[in-house]
C-alpha cells in the first residue's frame, strides 16, 4: 500500500514496460451509424417543397451511387475513429488518446476521481455493451468511453477504483468489485404514485393540454399550433413518463468504493460516488407529499451530472441514507433550526416563516420553501467560500444574508438572519470550514 | 486549530487589520466618467443648440448632472472597498447599498490572477482576483498598486500552497 506521501514519487517513477494500450469494443463505430440518416431527416424536414423535388428526379443510379459512395465512407470513418481511439490505465491516470486528424489526449488523474458512471443505454444492452466515463470536475463528454463490453466495463471500473483507492498497482487487479450492501430501493408503485402527485407533472399536462387548442382558436395556424404542441407535449412526457422511465428500480447501495446508484428501467445506470465527494445534500419535501411522509434526497458531486440521490422515500428511510452519505452527520429536525427574527417580514412577507439555519458540528443546513420545503446540507470541509450581502431594504430592518459556496458550483443561502448573528456566522463559518477539513478522509480512501 | 506562521502581517484571529484600496482607482474612474459626459454634454449642447435653439441646449445639463452624482457615488463606492490578510483566510468588504463581504480561507484557492487592462496600466493600476473551486466565489480587488498586487498573488500563492485543500 502506498502512502499519501509518496504520491509524487509514484507520478514521476518512470514506466518500465510499455503501457497496455487497449482499445474500444469493436462494436463501437456503430454507435454513429444513424447520423447520416439524421443529417438526412433533417435537410428533408427543414424544407419540405425542395425535397419532394428532388426526390422526384431521383433515379435508381444516382441512388446506387450515392449508396456505394456514402457507405463505404461512413464504415471508414467510423472504423478509422475506432482504430485511432486507445485507452491505458496507469498507476495515477487514465489515458485516452483519440482523433483521426486532430489527436487528442486526456489523461484523468484517478485520486482526483468524483464519480464513475457505467451508463447502459437501451440499444447498448441488447448488444452487450456499455459506456464508463470518469467524473472529474472540467471533463466533458468527449472523455467518456464508448463503448466497453458489459463485462470489461465492470472490470475497469473495479480497478480504477482500486487503483483510486490506494492499492497498489500491481494488486490492483485482482482486488475485484467491492461487495454493496443495499440500503434502500424504490418499489415501482411508489415512485408511479409520487409522480402523479407531483405538481410540476400536471402543470405541464395542463399546458400542453390547453395551450394548443387556445392558439388555434387565436390564430388558425398549423404551423404555430404545431411549434408550440410538440415542445409542450414533450415537456409534460419528460417529466412524467420520462422521470419513472429513469427513476424506475431506484437503488441506493453502500460498498467500501464508496457510495452505488442503479437506475433505469430502458437505459441503465449505475454510479459509483467513491467516499467524501458529495459537496451538499437537498431533502426536497413537496407539498403534496407531506401526508404520505415521503421526501427526495438531491445531491452534488463536482464534475458529475447526477443530482438525485433518492427519488422519493419515506423520510426516515432517506435521513438514514443521508447519514450513511455523510459521514458523522445527523439531519437537524425542524425543531432545531431557527427562524428569522420576526421584522423579517417586512423583507420577505409570508415566506420569511419557511426559512431557517442551523449549524451543527459537521454541517451547515439552511431550510427554504414554505409549500416546498428544502432543507440543504453543506458538510464544513466542503465550503470553498463564505459570503455576507445586504441590500438596503434589509439594512433598514436589521438582516443580512450568508451564502455558503461548495465546489459543485451550487451555493447554499441562510436567508433574512439577524445582521449581528450573520457577521458572526461569517467568521465562525469561515473558522469551522478551514479546521473541519481536518477530519476529512484523504482523497484515496483505503490507504 | 492550525494557525498561519509567524510571518503573518495582520494580527491573527479576531482584529482583522483592513486595508482600503490606493487612490489611483478613484482618480482612474473619476476621470473617465468626467470626460466621457463632458464629451456626451458638449456633443448634446451643440447639437440642440443648432438644430432646435439655445433653449433647448440647456438639456445638456443633464449630462452635467449626472457627472456630479457619479462622483459622489464612485466616491463612497471607493471608501466601501477594503480587504484584510488574517492568518487563516482573505476577508474582502465592499458596497455602500448593497453590502458585500467574502471570506476565503487561503487554502481553498486554486488559482489567483492579476489583471490589468490597458486604462488601468495607464494609471498603474491592477487587480488581483481569486478563483476557488466554486465559480460563485465572486473574490476580486481592483484598482491595486501593481507591486501590491504581485505581493498579494506571491503571498496568497505562497499560503494557498502551506494550507492546501482541494475539493
Amino acid at each position: 500500500m502506498t502512502t499519501p506521501g509518496v504520491d509524487d514519487a509514484v507520478a514521476e517513477k518512470p514506466e518500465k514496460e510499455p503501457l497496455a494500450e487497449r482499445r474500444l469494443h469493436p462494436i463501437t463505430p456503430l454507435r454513429r451509424a444513424w447520423a447520416p440518416v439524421a443529417v438526412v431527416i433533417g435537410w428533408a424536414l427543414h424544407d419540405p417543397d425542395q425535397t419532394q423535388r428532388q426526390l422526384t428526379r431521383l433515379t435508381t443510379t444516382t441512388l446506387l451511387i450515392a449508396l456505394a459512395v456514402i457507405v463505404p465512407a461512413a464504415a471508414l470513418y467510423g472504423f478509422l475513429t475506432w482504430w485511432f481511439t486507445h485507452f491505458a490505465v496507469t498507476d495515477t491516470e487514465l489515458r485516452i488518446r483519440t482523433g483521426l486528424l486532430f489527436r487528442r489526449t486526456a489523461h484523468i488523474r484517478l485520486e482526483r476521481i468524483q464519480a464513475i458512471d457505467v451508463t447502459q443505454p437501451l440499444l447498448a444492452r441488447v448488444a452487450g455493451v456499455a459506456k464508463l466515463r470518469l467524473d472529474v470536475v472540467g471533463t466533458d463528454k468527449k472523455d467518456e468511453l464508448a463503448f466497453l463490453g458489459e463485462r470489461e466495463a465492470r472490470a475497469l471500473r473495479a480497478e480504477l477504483l482500486a487503483r483510486a483507492a490506494g492499492f497498489a498497482p500491481e494488486t490492483a487487479h485482482e482486488v475485484g468489485e467491492a461487495p454493496a450492501r443495499e440500503l434502500m430501493r424504490t418499489p415501482p408503485r411508489d415512485l408511479a404514485l409520487s409522480l402523479v402527485l407531483t405538481g410540476a407533472t400536471w402543470g405541464a399536462l395542463v399546458a400542453a393540454l390547453v395551450v394548443p387548442p387556445l392558439l388555434w382558436w387565436a390564430t388558425h395556424s398549423l404551423w404555430t399550433v404545431l411549434a408550440t404542441a410538440v415542445p409542450l407535449f414533450g415537456a409534460a412526457g419528460a417529466s412524467s413518463v420520462g422521470r419513472f422511465v429513469t427513476e424506475y428500480d431506484w437503488t441506493v447501495g453502500e460498498s467500501p468504493d464508496g457510495l452505488r446508484i442503479d437506475h433505469g428501467l430502458l437505459d441503465r445506470t449505475h454510479e459509483t460516488v467513491p467516499p467524501g465527494r458529495v459537496q451538499t445534500v437537498r431533502i426536497v419535501e413537496p407539498l403534496l407529499w407531506r401526508r404520505r411522509g415521503w421526501v427526495r434526497v438531491e445531491l452534488d458531486v463536482a464534475g458529475s451530472s447526477n443530482s438525485v440521490l433518492v427519488p422519493v422515500a419515506p423520510r426516515e428511510v432517506a435521513e438514514a441514507v443521508v447519514v450513511r452519505v455523510l459521514p458523522g452527520v445527523t439531519v437537524p429536525p425542524l425543531s432545531a433550526l431557527s427562524r428569522p427574527p420576526r421584522r423579517a417580514r417586512r423583507c420577505l412577507p409570508l415566506w420569511w416563516r419557511g426559512h431557517g439555519l442551523a449549524v451543527t458540528d459537521a454541517v451547515f443546513a439552511s431550510r427554504t420553501g414554505l409549500l416546498r420545503r428544502t432543507l440543504a446540507l453543506v458538510p464544513h470541509a466542503k465550503v470553498q467560500s463564505v459570503r455576507l450581502t445586504q441590500g438596503p431594504w434589509e439594512r433598514l430592518w436589521r438582516v443580512a444574508d450568508v451564502h455558503v459556496d461548495t465546489g459543485a458550483n451550487k451555493t447554499v443561502t441562510a436567508r433574512l438572519r439577524d445582521a449581528q448573528e450573520a457577521a458572526e456566522l461569517l467568521g465562525a463559518q469561515a473558522e469551522r470550514s478551514r479546521t473541519g477539513r481536518k477530519g476529512a478522509r484523504p482523497d484515496r480512501w483505503m490507504v | 486549530m492550525e494557525t498561519g506562521s509567524g510571518q503573518d502581517t495582520g494580527v491573527a484571529g479576531d482584529e482583522p487589520v483592513w486595508i482600503g484600496l490606493p487612490p489611483g482607482l478613484l482618480r482612474m474612474r473619476r476621470l473617465l466618467l468626467v470626460v466621457w459626459l463632458g464629451l456626451l454634454a458638449v456633443g448634446l449642447g451643440l447639437l440642440l443648440g443648432l438644430l432646435c435653439g439655445p433653449v433647448w441646449a440647456a438639456f445638456a445639463l443633464l449630462p452635467l448632472a449626472l457627472a456630479g452624482w457619479g462622483w459622489v457615488v464612485l466616491g463612497r463606492n471607493w471608501r466601501s472597498w477594503r480587504y484584510a490578510e488574517r492568518a487563516d483566510d482573505l476577508l474582502i468588504s465592499r458596497g455602500v447599498l448593497w453590502r458585500e463581504e467574502t471570506v476565503v480561507p487561503y487554502g481553498r484557492m486554486q488559482l489567483v490572477e492579476v489583471t490589468s487592462g490597458p486604462v488601468e496600466r495607464h494609471f498603474g493600476l491592477a487587480s488581483v482576483q481569486l478563483h476557488t473551486a466554486a465559480a460563485a466565489t465572486d473574490a476580486t480587488i481592483p484598482g491595486l498598486d501593481p507591486a501590491e498586487a504581485e505581493r498579494l498573488r506571491d503571498r496568497l500563492t505562497e499560503l494557498g500552497e502551506a494550507r492546501s485543500a482541494g475539493l
